[in-house]
């Protein structure tokens, strides 16, 4: 408790700032990535199996038909958005400096946002043949 | 950041080793935690030892016989013993239980260690600062919410509708959920915890209720509510045998019913 908060009543400092009336989506997202994910981790350890072995040019053939590099981008797209949301909850969980919490969030959004944006250009780079 | 380890004036030292009964023919090993304000020391750990054939079966009834025949100094809170009052919750043997409604024989290492509910502040040895716990239950507004005019006489209730409020009404604020959550140990300042959303979720079902919504609305926050993460230290806690995770569980469906 800090010096100017020693007159508040325990009940104006649990209200606070109020409902933020929001987090049932970010609930849901989790959710719904996380189903999503199911399905799709098993096709990507059975492409990722269907790869082993294989030669470059063998490798760029399998990834690079539609319906595989489809698959990559939608497992991509969504473990980034689950990875995303998850993180955010870490963070929110254990640090509670206002400074660090906010550059961290930050960095995870840059972070996702970087890496997701990597593997869909590799794919579609790689599915395009460009 | 979140604390791991105690703040230098937390640390626990050893404490005293207090005199045996004279002629005790059966005593069992208790290592109470003991902190006083007054004295500007650490907290510490004091052994007593209790005659088990002069001191009644429940742990309780061995913290009084602690304080009426070798320390009076020891301050704990309890009054019904028997479980209806939730002043005797601490942490005994490494869980947050009630002292009167559970007996020596129960724990299963040689001493018994009692401690203060965890990650609260401190009054004194036992007692834990619950004002913040109880200003939380404040906040979700435990009372019968309506518009409708008053009735001549009660608001009536199916009793299919009442039964959907068993195991929620039974609560008794002990805080012994709240206290067992890692969420509350981190968040306990915005995250409302087990107990104040068990309770909310006893208003939300009372069907005589007409504030529903606004009771949603006031809880759909990401810290408030929504840093339960399932981890259900609270239900394997609570010494009335209720389950605040199925209710905050609850309380997060119809979050999601009334947006998707």
């Amino acid at each position: 408790m800090s010096g100017k908060d020693v007159y508040r009543t325990p009940l104006s400092r649990v209200r606070n700032l109020g409902s933020a009336h929001s987090g049932t989506m970010h609930f849901w997202r989790q959710r719904l990535t996380s189903v999503a994910l199911i399905p799709l981790s098993i096709a990507f350890v059975f492409i990722a199996i269907a790869m082993l072995g294989r030669n470059h040019a063998a490798a760029l053939q399998i990834l690079g038909s539609p319906l595989i590099a489809i698959t990559m981008l939608l497992f991509i797209g969504t473990t980034v958005y689950h990875m995303w949301l998850g993180m955010q909850v870490v963070i929110e969980d254990y640090v509670h400096d206002e400074l660090p919490k906010i550059l961290l969030l930050m960095g995870n959004t840059f972070f996702c946002i970087t890496v997701a944006l990597a593997c869909v250009y590799a794919i579609l780079q790689i599915s395009f043949g460009v | 950041m979140v604390e791991l380890t105690l703040p230098k004036n937390s640390k626990v030292t050893q404490g005293k080793v207090w005199p045996r009964h004279k002629g005790a023919k059966r005593e069992r090993e208790f290592r109470i935690y003991r902190w006083n304000p007054d004295d500007g020391k650490n907290p510490r750990v004091d052994i007593y030892y209790v005659d088990l054939d002069e001191s009644g079966p429940m742990l309780l009834d061995a913290l009084i016989w602690i304080k009426s025949y070798i320390d009076p100094t020891l301050t704990f809170r309890r009054s019904c013993r028997e479980g209806v009052c939730g002043s005797c919750a601490m942490n005994i043997d490494g869980v947050n239980t009630l002292a009167c409604t559970r007996t020596m024989d129960e724990v299963k290492s040689e001493a018994v260690r009692i401690y203060p509910l965890p990650h609260m502040p401190v009054v004194k040895d036992l007692i834990p600062d619950l004002t913040n716990f109880y200003a939380q239950y404040a906040s979700i507004e435990p009372w019968l919410k309506t518009k409708t005019p008053v009735p001549q006489k009660e608001w009536k209730q199916s009793h299919q509708d009442r039964e959907k409020l068993d195991g929620l009404y039974e609560c008794i604020l002990c805080a012994c959920c709240s206290t067992s959550c890692p969420s509350y140990w981190w968040n306990s300042d915005r995250y409302l915890g087990p107990a104040a959303l068990l309770q909310a979720q006893r208003w939300i079902v009372d069907s005589r209720d007409e504030g529903t919504g606004e009771r949603l609305d006031n809880l759909e926050d990401p810290f408030r509510l929504y840093r339960c993460h399932t981890i259900m230290n609270c239900t394997k806690a609570c010494p009335k045998g209720l389950n605040p995770a199925k209710a905050i569980a609850e309380i997060k469906k119809k979050m999601v019913e009334r947006q998707v």
